[in-house]
């Protein structure tokens, strides 16, 4: 018996918050590479405490929907998990490479396997390619086309800008696309700016973000100028500046993250191969070429 | 009469020859070797009978309920979970009700409240059950009248916003909405369905039976935060109580509350009479004590207002009104009611100055020059905001929504002026 729990952060007043975390909670269960698929949230029900109870397996693997290491992977959900000796050094991260820790919970006696965040992992870069590919509607996006990956900033976790710089050079090193550039919210360069840093007219805009809120729908598309306002909408693609911005929305929210859970689980010692290969093809929005 | 299937014979056959002797809800058998067995019922004994005698028995009508008992309860349901065997045992009070009772009971359907969730359960075939779940309010509602769900996450769904459209923030608010039913789950799915609409509400409800709950009072919970929540462990302890009779009291929430201010210390507000246990303060408990928290730093100051003895109790009924939720039952035109719109409007049109100060007074006494009671403190610091941050947890003072608000404030006195005039 293996059991999968995947812990988001949730919200006590946007219900979309949670929405991708049950998305791709609901794909793996789908797979069956999991006795249990079960989800838990900081801020919603099940929580942290009491989401290891929810679960029958005495092996579970929890996977955080979380962008970078930090504050919540570190001290808030080893805490509420009960993770009997956690220390951030079991994880022996330079702030990206965290892996995965095998702990026990001190309520329930369950083995944990505890892993590092989605957000860090190499698979991700894949999500975010997989983002673009789906707002542009073309499984071959790339030529022509600047791509930005948007992050909140240093302002409060120095590491978070690791992870948009480490997957934008990732993107950049695949030679798919024209341009490619990290951008922040809070900080230098700015997406505020976002037309200045791109050549071509075609620019795919992707927030690396869980879900969908305040930032993403809100602020994002008001800095780059999409709209004035954000509850009027804006058009995708939108001109600015002469360039067609295709924005995405936030990465978390494409089906393909759930192959990233399923990565870490699977690189922790969950034995589901063959899930897997189901994830990367069948939350494919677009049509592979040649069909 | 209930009929029993060769699989069933056959499985219970192998695990007598191959596990030892069943003994369940008054169902004993037993190998004695050299091909002979033992039944037991609490009707009648049959020892030492051969296999094909056997075979016979329990198929006979009063032996064969206590064997589709035995084979729903070891191999259909099994023990692999003991939360959900505890709650579909709990579901047909099986510890009070030998087999043959509960057979008829069962037929006309047994009904156990979770919430306000009804579940019913009724004997399928072979002693298969089967789980019906729907709201209470819809106990007598013909089911054709209700949206049918099969699929035990669609839970998740029906229980995430109110009858309004609202979002749901706390599960267990007695907020949830009618007019769904599951009509047919088997024992796996209505626990799944229970404990999406009731999140780890089965487990803790069954730790609790089993003497287990492990309880987490408000002192320790408080002690244990960290980042913008560090600081509730500051709230006094008086507030504490005002807390539980806030959010916990069975009006707000359906868990009962067994965590008290700490092991020694016992809070006076009720803990509600619900049929599953809180163990802990939640993380809405935590986020509005933090507010509270804040809020009660400040001192008191002594104001003076001009206010009719009417105004002063219409100003106690419109608290009473929000704090009940009842202002949606105020009627339009019931002028009767402090309540009322008209009414409160007549009070806000009388006594607020353009600033929005009650009788003129401003908030701070010690500021002559006009001043918006909304620009005081940081009344909207960050309602919204460790909501939004994933990452981050430092971050009191990101005040986006503030400009929105007094935008939205400045509006609505606008509208005033010009409504008067409409009826």
């Amino acid at each position: 018996m293996q059991a999968l729990v995947i812990v988001a952060h949730g919200s006590h007043l946007n219900p979309d918050s949670s929405t991708p975390t049950h998305r791709h909670a609901d794909t793996i269960r789908a797979t069956g590479a999991f006795d249990e698929v079960k989800t838990g949230f900081w801020k919603e029900e099940p929580s942290l405490r009491e989401v290891l109870r929810t679960v029958e397996s005495e092996e579970v693997y929890v996977v955080p929907m979380f962008i970078s290491e930090g504050y919540f992977t570190e001290q808030v959900i080893p805490r509420e998990l009960r993770l009997s000796k956690w220390d951030v050094s079991e994880w022996e991260s330079d702030g990206l490479s965290a892996d995965t820790a095998t702990l026990t919970a001190e309520d329930t006696g369950q083995t944990v396997h505890y892993c590092g965040p989605v957000g860090t992992h190499r698979a991700m870069t894949d999500v975010l390619v997989r983002r673009a590919e789906t707002v542009v509607d073309d499984p071959d996006v790339g030529e022509g086309f600047g791509f930005a990956v948007v992050g909140h900033g240093t302002e409060r976790n120095e590491n978070s800008a690791k992870a948009i710089e480490y997957h934008a050079g990732r993107v950049r090193e695949m030679g798919r696309f024209d341009e490619v550039q990290a951008l922040y919210m809070d900080e230098e360069p700015e997406v505020d700016d976002v037309t200045d840093y791109f050549e071509s007219e075609d620019v795919v805009v992707v927030p690396l973000f869980i879900a969908d809120g305040f930032h993403t729908q809100e602020d994002i598309p008001e800095d780059m100028g999409l709209t004035d306002d954000y509850r009027t909408g804006y058009d995708i693609p939108a001109t600015v500046d002469d360039h067609r911005i295709w924005y995405a929305g936030a990465v978390g929210t494409e089906g393909l993250m759930a192959d990233v859970v399923l990565e870490r689980a699977s690189e922790a010692g969950a034995d589901i191969d063959a899930a897997i290969a189901t994830v990367r093809e069948e939350t494919r929005e677009t049509t592979a070429t040649g069909d | 009469m209930t009929d029993v299937r060769n699989e069933q014979v056959h499985t219970l056959f192998d695990r007598v020859d191959t596990e030892g002797p069943i003994d369940l809800d008054g169902l004993r058998v037993t190998a004695d070797g050299d091909g002979a067995y033992t039944l037991e019922t609490p009707d009648a004994t049959h020892e030492g009978v051969s296999e094909s005698k056997l075979r016979e028995v329990v198929r006979s009508d009063h032996v064969a309920p206590y064997v589709t008992n035995w084979y729903f309860w070891a191999e259909a349901i099994g023990s692999r979970s003991r939360h959900r065997r505890a709650f579909l045992r709990h579901a047909e009070a099986a510890a009070d009700h030998i087999v043959p009772e509960r057979y008829d009971a069962l037929r006309a359907g047994l009904e156990t409240e979770w919430g306000e969730v009804l579940v019913t359960v009724t004997l399928g075939e072979d002693g298969q059950r089967r789980y019906e779940i729907r709201h209470a309010d819809d106990a007598s509602a013909d089911p054709g009248d209700l949206d049918a769900y099969h699929d035990p996450l669609d839970a998740r769904e029906l229980s995430t916003y109110d009858e309004d459209g609202r979002y749901r923030p706390l599960r267990t608010a007695p907020s949830l909405a009618s007019g769904w039913i599951f009509p047919d789950l088997d024992g796996r799915d209505a626990v799944e369905a229970l404990d999406t609409i009731y999140p780890a509400s089965i487990a803790n409800w069954n730790l609790e039976r089993e003497g287990d709950l492990d309880v987490t009072h408000w002192r320790e919970t408080a002690e244990r935060q960290t980042g913008i929540y560090g600081v509730v462990e500051e709230l006094p302890s008086e507030a504490v109580d005002w807390v539980a009779e806030t959010c916990c009291v069975d009006s707000q929430c359906l868990k009962r509350r067994e965590w008290e201010y700490d092991a020694d210390h016992e809070l006076e507000a009720d803990g509600g009479a619900g049929a599953f246990p809180c163990r802990e303060p939640c993380s809405l408990v935590v986020a509005a004590a933090r507010r509270w928290t804040k809020l009660e730093e400040e001192e008191t100051h002594t104001y003076e207002f001009e206010l009719t003895p009417s105004e002063k109790e219409q100003i106690e009924e419109i608290i009473d009104t929000v704090a009940e939720d009842r202002t949606d039952e105020v009627r339009e035109a019931d002028v009767y009611e402090g309540a009322n719109r008209y009414r409160t409007r007549f009070l806000r049109a009388k006594r607020f100055d353009d600033e929005g100060n009650l009788s003129g007074v401003p908030t701070d006494p010690h500021e002559d020059e006009h001043h918006d009671h909304e620009a005081h403190g940081d009344s909207h610091d960050d309602h919204n905001h460790d909501d939004h941050n994933h990452d981050d947890h430092n971050h009191d003072d990101h005040n986006h929504d503030d400009h929105n608000h007094d935008d939205h404030n400045h509006d609505d006195h606008n509208h005033d002026d010009h409504n008067h005039d409409d009826h």
